[in-house]
């Protein structure tokens, strides 16, 4: 019984066998982005209601706060590889957190820059030191030093290990940076300037986010696989 | 006392050596030879447990050393390459904190002592000042005070030095082992020690 | 163990002791970056009174980040922190330790010298003791969190400057609470709030960094 759980389990850990696993998976995700994405796009720009405050400009949060909740849960997901990878020692593991990075800091910019967008026409502004805002920016100061340190690293097996701790004790932080940014933001401003503050949301909104989220979240998967395949491909391991 | 089994070491994208065995026993000493680049260096880092192997297991008195931990490491004398001597301390400074890192306390009578077995006593200066080879017998005046250590894994031990400092290296060997010990070591040149096991690393592979 | 502990702070200060220079440079650092921030933005009294805190803060975070790369980078070098692996301590201990006396040296000697930055911004002197303890709490976690970075950076080349790139986010909360712990007395509220969160982040980085460090170590070393 127990034989046959752990086969099961590691079976997919070998890179050999999980390479073309990863390569269908992938396709699939990528089909599934495009439909869900038409659809959130759909409901957002034309099913939603205007916004009574903000008009048309709010609509930008369909893909602004989508790409928010992706970046934090990337996030999460790379650290939970890295913690797999140092655990079990697998090389799989290590290489999955390697691939999400890139993917983590292009929705975390993503987020940045279109919440930039909606902070123009909303208070005229390019840019407002908001909590949410100002935690997205040090997100991404995380993502960016993880890839820069894998970057530095010749060693592929280092690499892995090294960002894996970076992730850990990264991971560990962000709900701390979180809470202190948010502190620190009513210290400076009060309760002014925000955009976190949404419009009240009509179940159209929420539908729309909801589809463009699980949209970003079958793309990160296509994305995060097909470079998981390239990498076990410069290391020599995808076999035949 | 110690054992390897089938070790394979990649450095670098290379596979040193594959499939790699050895046992030692209490007073045994086993000299590695081979050509630079071979991994004498890498075996012995494995065998201390610095470097983890690409697949095999090396373990002391029948248990891992990965699991071990410092307890192996309270066990061994690993002298490296480098003579692991901070450039601002003196030798008997040095020496010292040396010995209380490996917790072993030693009184300064002890440690003149060893010094002076290797023609370094009473030197009080950085050992910035000193030449290589003074360097060098700074760091194997380790050996005196190990001796509570049953391994002891020595990166070629008789570089630079000369004939009598070499003599004093051989003497504390056969002494380390005649009461228990057992000595691995990596060297060039031809040591004088008598009945060492060999163990020859070719360029690309294994015994 | 703690006879360990207590011979590798002794080194480790008696080291920066023979190389005095070294640590000046970096204290020298702290106070030249808070001096350029009035020839920048202009030396108006109550502007300066208002960014003191936070100048000051940010000072002694890139002040610390110089020193940082030299933690673990010389003891590599000759060959010392081998023999720290293979001692007889536990490597976090050991790795505790090393950032002790990373703070004694380069963290502790900010808290004295603050007071004086905070006279050159013309801070009010009721202020100076939240300062100078606000510091006090903070400056260890800098170092403790700091040397995670030194042991990932170990002998990578662009060393320094990336051990900034990765601490520095870490290190927000702390200059975060740091500095705001002197902006609320300074709005005449209590900062007990803020040293205490000082205080807990203190002891939470003291009980999980050095496993971070010390497997970030062994990881480097290989």
């Amino acid at each position: 019984m127990t034989d046959a759980m752990s086969i099961k389990w590691f079976w997919f850990a070998s890179p050999q066998t999980f390479y073309p696993l990863a390569g269908w998976v992938a396709r699939a995700s990528g089909i599934l982005a495009a439909l869900l994405a038409a659809a959130g796009l759909y409901v957002g720009f034309f099913v939603a209601p205007t916004d009574a405050t903000q008009g048309e400009a709010y609509r930008i949060i369909f893909i602004h706060v989508p790409a928010a909740w992706m970046s934090m849960f990337l996030y999460v997901v790379m650290a939970f590889w890295a913690a797999i990878g140092l655990a079990f020692n697998t090389r799989l593991s290590g290489m999955m957190a390697r691939a999400l990075a890139p993917t983590g800091a292009l929705f975390t910019f993503l987020a940045l820059w279109t919440g930039s967008l909606w902070g123009r026409p909303t208070w005229g502004a390019w840019w407002v030191w908001d909590a949410r805002l100002t935690s997205e920016l040090i997100l991404l100061f995380l993502y960016l030093g993880f890839m820069a340190l894998q970057a530095a690293i010749d060693d592929p097996r280092r690499g892995d290990r090294a960002g894996a701790v970076l992730a850990i004790v990264g991971v560990v932080n962000i709900p701390i940076i979180y809470y202190s940014v948010q502190w620190w933001n009513t210290l400076h401003q009060g309760a002014s300037v925000s955009l976190t503050r949404s419009p009240t949301m009509a179940a159209q909104m929420v539908a729309g986010m909801l589809l463009m989220a699980l949209a970003f979240w079958m793309y990160s998967i296509a994305v995060s696989l097909a470079r998981v395949r390239r990498i076990i491909e410069e290391r020599g391991e995808a076999g035949t | 006392m110690l054992e390897a089994i089938e070790l394979e070491c990649e450095r670098g994208g290379r596979k040193l050596f594959r499939g790699l065995s050895l046992a030692l026993g209490a007073g045994e000493r086993l000299r590695i030879v081979g050509p630079n680049g071979s991994g004498k260096t890498s075996l012995l880092r494995i065998l201390c447990g610095l470097l983890a192997p690409a697949a095999g297991e090396v373990r002391w008195q029948g248990r891992s050393i990965e699991s071990l931990r410092e307890e192996y490491a309270r066990h061994l004398v690993y002298l490296g390459h480098a003579p692991a001597i901070k450039d601002d301390l003196s030798a008997a400074e040095n020496l010292a904190i040396a010995c209380t890192l490996a917790g072993r306390s030693a009184s300064s009578a002890e440690i003149s002592g060893a010094l002076e077995r290797f023609g370094l006593g009473g030197s009080a200066a950085p050992t910035r000042r000193l030449s290589q080879g003074q360097r060098k017998r700074a760091a194997l005046a380790r050996l005196p005070l190990s001796a509570q250590a049953p391994l002891w894994l020595l990166d070629e031990p008789y570089a630079a030095l000369d004939t009598a400092a070499a003599r004093t290296v051989d003497s504390l060997v056969q002494a380390h082992a005649a009461s228990g010990g057992a000595v691995v070591f990596t060297t060039h040149q031809e040591a004088g020690i008598p009945g060492a096991k060999v163990l020859e690393l070719e360029g690309s592979l294994r015994v | 163990m703690f006879s360990i502990a207590r011979c590798l702070v002794m080194r480790d200060l008696l080291l920066a002791w023979r190389r005095k220079g070294d640590v000046g440079t970096a204290l020298l650092f702290f106070v030249i970056v808070a001096s350029l921030f009035p020839l920048g933005v202009g030396a108006e009294p109550n502007l300066l009174r208002a960014i003191a805190p936070g100048v000051i803060w940010v000072a002694a975070l890139l002040s610390s980040m110089l020193s940082l790369s030299r933690l673990f980078a010389a003891d590599h070098a000759d060959g010392t922190l081998e023999q720290m692996l293979l001692g007889a301590a536990p490597l976090g201990v050991v790795v505790a330790a090393k950032a002790a006396a990373h703070w004694l040296v380069a963290g502790l000697p900010l808290v004295a010298i603050a007071p004086l930055i905070a006279l050159q911004y013309d801070v009010s002197p009721a202020l100076y003791p939240v300062l100078a303890l606000s510091l006090l709490l903070g400056t260890p976690v800098l170092s403790l969190v700091g040397a995670v970075g030194a042991a990932l950076t170990l002998g990578l080349r662009g060393g320094g400057v990336l051990l900034a790139l990765l601490v520095l986010p870490l290190d927000v909360p702390i200059l975060v609470m740091g500095a705001g712990s002197v902006e609320v007395a300074a709005a005449g509220l209590s900062p007990a709030g803020q040293l205490l969160l000082l205080g807990a982040a203190l002891v939470v980085a003291a009980t999980f960094t050095p496993w971070a460090i010390a497997a970030a170590l062994r990881i480097s070393i290989e």
